[in-house]
């Protein structure tokens, strides 16, 4: 929708819509005495919001949020540093997203791994550690897979390019998560009163609004499919306080050149055809039962978990508040090191590092001294 | 293929032969090429002196090559100081086994833009480095010239920020140029020489407060430095500076934010007010400033702060780059 729009259109059209979710949500206060409080699942929403200046214009009508959306933060310790010890071994490649490589584990990180000599690449797909490896027969590949429902089907794509061309020495280490599960955790057990969620528009492309359902269904709450523009973001929070305040429970989709109803059933097909569902170990709450996804047994031999094995190690503890971030218990600025001992340069915990993190967003765009 | 072996950097005879064929054969010479170093006559003036040196990978990009923007690179620094470009050095360090006819166009780039320039290579040095010991081709080159009438940056309120084009080119190129990405773009590198548009610019106003090329880090980068530098506030209108769809399309793709991205071809403007549409139409009136827009203010003499106010009228302060993955740029 947003590139219809010239420049100037946009603005007029963001600042109307600014207005009126500012009416809107004076009402919703009138009527429920309390401020609005949505959730935005998605790191990139995060990050988007803080960007646009959409979260700080709302600041005194919308209590937003921050979610469990940004892969990178959402991954328990010890998982990174099982990853980041998959280095040690002789004669491998890692290959990894780069949100990855300043990810502090308990022992450096990836980039330190990689100033120490170790071959460590960034790759944009996994697809393209699947050509590291046919180009280097004699080595290990070993792919990072870290993700939510968008990336989940490229990891599948990457394994279906390896089965297919027979390439034996590439394999993933695999710790994805659904958004699903972790919803309904946080809803089931954490003390959040929210009033609406802000949908992820990428995971929405893959699995479809229907997807969703439950929300408005199981937990009376009403949800919005979003794009990512400021004018996504604010007709997306109108919709969602519209919903609010009528109390009515719906799963709207508001990114409809993207999203359908049922998603991208080839997407979801090959990602079922490769991995099943598997318990996770999410950052600051522990297993959560059938919360992400694994390779299959049949397909075991591109596992990196069943080819290595890494020392388990006890996380180094540490002030960093990453796991009530990102539960949404608390805003980046409450956790003593954030901005002090915490800065993307030199990160205590992943909400600094990602891309998506909350804490990043909050030091790129949200500090004012 | 001919290539680069060790015995190109040891001083003898296929040393000799290199620079004799390649470099003195593209390069400026005169009767003083005899001595050690190269010695120039200086007219009126100071001298300004920059020194850089270029890794960027790949070697050949859309719009440009290491060789280009070894010159356009050094030159620019001059440019941006208030200086007429008026020579350069270069030292090359080659790994054993580069190709002699990659070397060749490099060389013949270099050259090029040196004369449409109108600036000498007057003095160079070849080394030869084993295999594996360097990636290609490095090159540093030193640049003097001379500054007639220096730049007096005494900022007043209201002055205007002005970009000479498009942000981010470079960056988005470079980075799809490394086959990394698996993306197609039709982008080229705005890699160019900036003193003649600067050069127009000066000559229709005597009110340039500061002139800075943001090169790595950005024009956000660029911008915070000269915010802490002289104390001022700048606060930048977000829908006012040029992005090609493009590179916004690669950005948002990516997760990287244009103002952060690297230019090679482009310069900052602070301009008294009452100047800015002066120095505006004396940019726009060359190729490479046709972009050239106004797309800030000085709000204060004072604090050291670089402002962003978005389309919704909301401002958020702008930092230094911090981590961006994109090494070897330029």
């Amino acid at each position: 929708m947003p590139e219809l729009l010239t420049p100037q259109m946009n603005k007029t059209v963001s600042q109307l819509l600014l207005k009126e979710v500012v009416r809107l949500s004076k009402q919703f206060q009138h009527k429920f005495n309390r401020l609005p409080a949505f959730m935005e699942v998605c790191g990139s929403h995060t990050m988007a919001l803080a960007r646009t200046g959409v979260k700080k214009a709302l600041q005194n009508d919308i209590r937003l949020i921050s979610g469990p959306g940004c892969p990178v933060c959402v991954t328990d310790q010890s998982i990174i540093d099982a990853m980041i010890s998959l280095t040690d071994g002789e004669n491998r490649i890692i290959c990894t997203f780069g949100d990855m490589m300043r990810v502090p584990g308990s022992d450096g990180t990836l980039m330190q791994a990689k100033t120490e000599g170790n071959d460590i690449r960034v790759v944009y797909s996994p697809v393209d550690a699947v050509r590291v490896a046919e180009q280097h027969p004699e080595k290990e590949v070993i792919f990072l897979g870290i993700g939510f429902e968008t990336t989940i089907p490229i990891l599948a794509a990457a394994i279906k390019e390896a089965e297919e061309k027979r390439i034996l020495n590439f394999s993933m280490w695999m710790s994805t998560k659904l958004v699903e599960p972790i919803l309904r955790y946080l809803l089931d057990y954490d003390d959040l009163a929210l009033d609406g969620f802000l949908l992820p528009g990428h995971v929405s492309m893959v699995m479809g609004r229907k997807h969703f359902e439950f929300l408005a269904e199981e937990y009376r709450l009403p949800a919005v499919i979003s794009g990512f523009e400021a004018v996504d973001l604010l007709s997306s929070l109108r919709q969602l306080l519209l919903l609010a305040l009528a109390e009515r429970p719906l799963v709207m989709n508001n990114y409809q050149n993207v999203v359908t109803e049922d998603g991208n059933t080839h997407a979801k097909h090959w990602m079922n055809h490769y991995f099943s569902l598997c318990d996770e170990a999410w950052r600051g709450i522990g297993s959560i039962p059938n919360s992400g996804m694994d390779i299959r047994k049949e397909y075991e031999q591109w596992d990196a978990k069943k080819k290595f094995s890494v020392l388990a190690k006890r996380p180094r503890k540490t002030k960093c508040r990453c796991g009530e971030i990102i539960r949404g218990l608390i805003e980046p600025p409450e956790c003593a090191l954030f901005a002090k001992a915490c800065t993307p340069l030199h990160p205590v915990g992943p909400c600094m590092v990602s891309s998506e993190g909350s804490c990043a967003a909050y030091f790129q765009y949200m500090r004012e001294e | 293929m001919e290539r680069i072996t060790l015995a190109h950097g040891d001083g003898g005879e296929l040393a000799h032969q290199l620079i004799q064929q390649l470099f003195v054969a593209h390069f400026h010479h005169d009767a003083f090429v005899k001595f050690d170093a190269a010695l120039l006559s200086i007219e009126k003036g100071k001298l300004a002196i920059t020194t850089d040196s270029f890794v960027v990978k790949p070697l050949f990009f859309p719009g440009g090559n290491i060789g280009k923007l070894a010159v356009v690179g050094t030159v620019n620094d001059l440019a941006v100081s208030g200086a007429i470009p008026k020579a350069i050095t270069c030292g090359f360090i080659l790994e054993e086994g580069f190709p002699i006819s990659d070397l060749k166009r490099i060389v013949q780039s270099m050259a090029e833009e040196a004369q449409k320039i109108g600036v000498a290579i007057v003095a160079g040095d070849t080394k030869v480095v084993e295999r594996g010991a360097a990636d290609g081709i490095y090159i540093n080159t030193t640049g003097i010239g001379i500054v007639e009438e220096p730049l007096v940056p005494s900022f007043q309120e209201g002055d205007s920020v002005i970009i000479s084009g498009s942000v981010g080119d470079h960056g988005i190129t470079i980075f799809a140029a490394r086959g990394e990405l698996g993306l197609m773009t039709n982008l080229t590198s705005d890699c160019a020489a900036l003193s003649p548009m600067i050069s127009q610019a000066t000559k229709a106003s005597k009110q340039i407060r500061i002139m800075r090329d943001p090169t790595r880090g950005g024009l956000a980068t660029a911008l915070v430095e000269i915010c802490e530098d002289f104390q001022l506030t700048i606060e930048l209108s977000e829908d006012a500076i040029p992005i090609k769809r493009e590179v916004e399309g690669a950005c948002d793709l990516l997760g990287f934010d244009p103002l952060y991205l690297a230019n090679e071809g482009k310069v900052i403007f602070i301009v008294a007010k009452e100047d800015e549409q002066k120095v505006l139409q004396a940019i726009r009136s060359r190729e490479e400033g046709k972009e050239a827009a106004v797309i800030g203010t000085v709000r204060a003499t004072e604090k050291g702060q670089l402002l962003l106010r978005t389309p919704l009228g909301t401002t958020r302060r702008l930092y230094r780059l911090t981590g961006l993955l994109l090494p070897r740029i330029c």
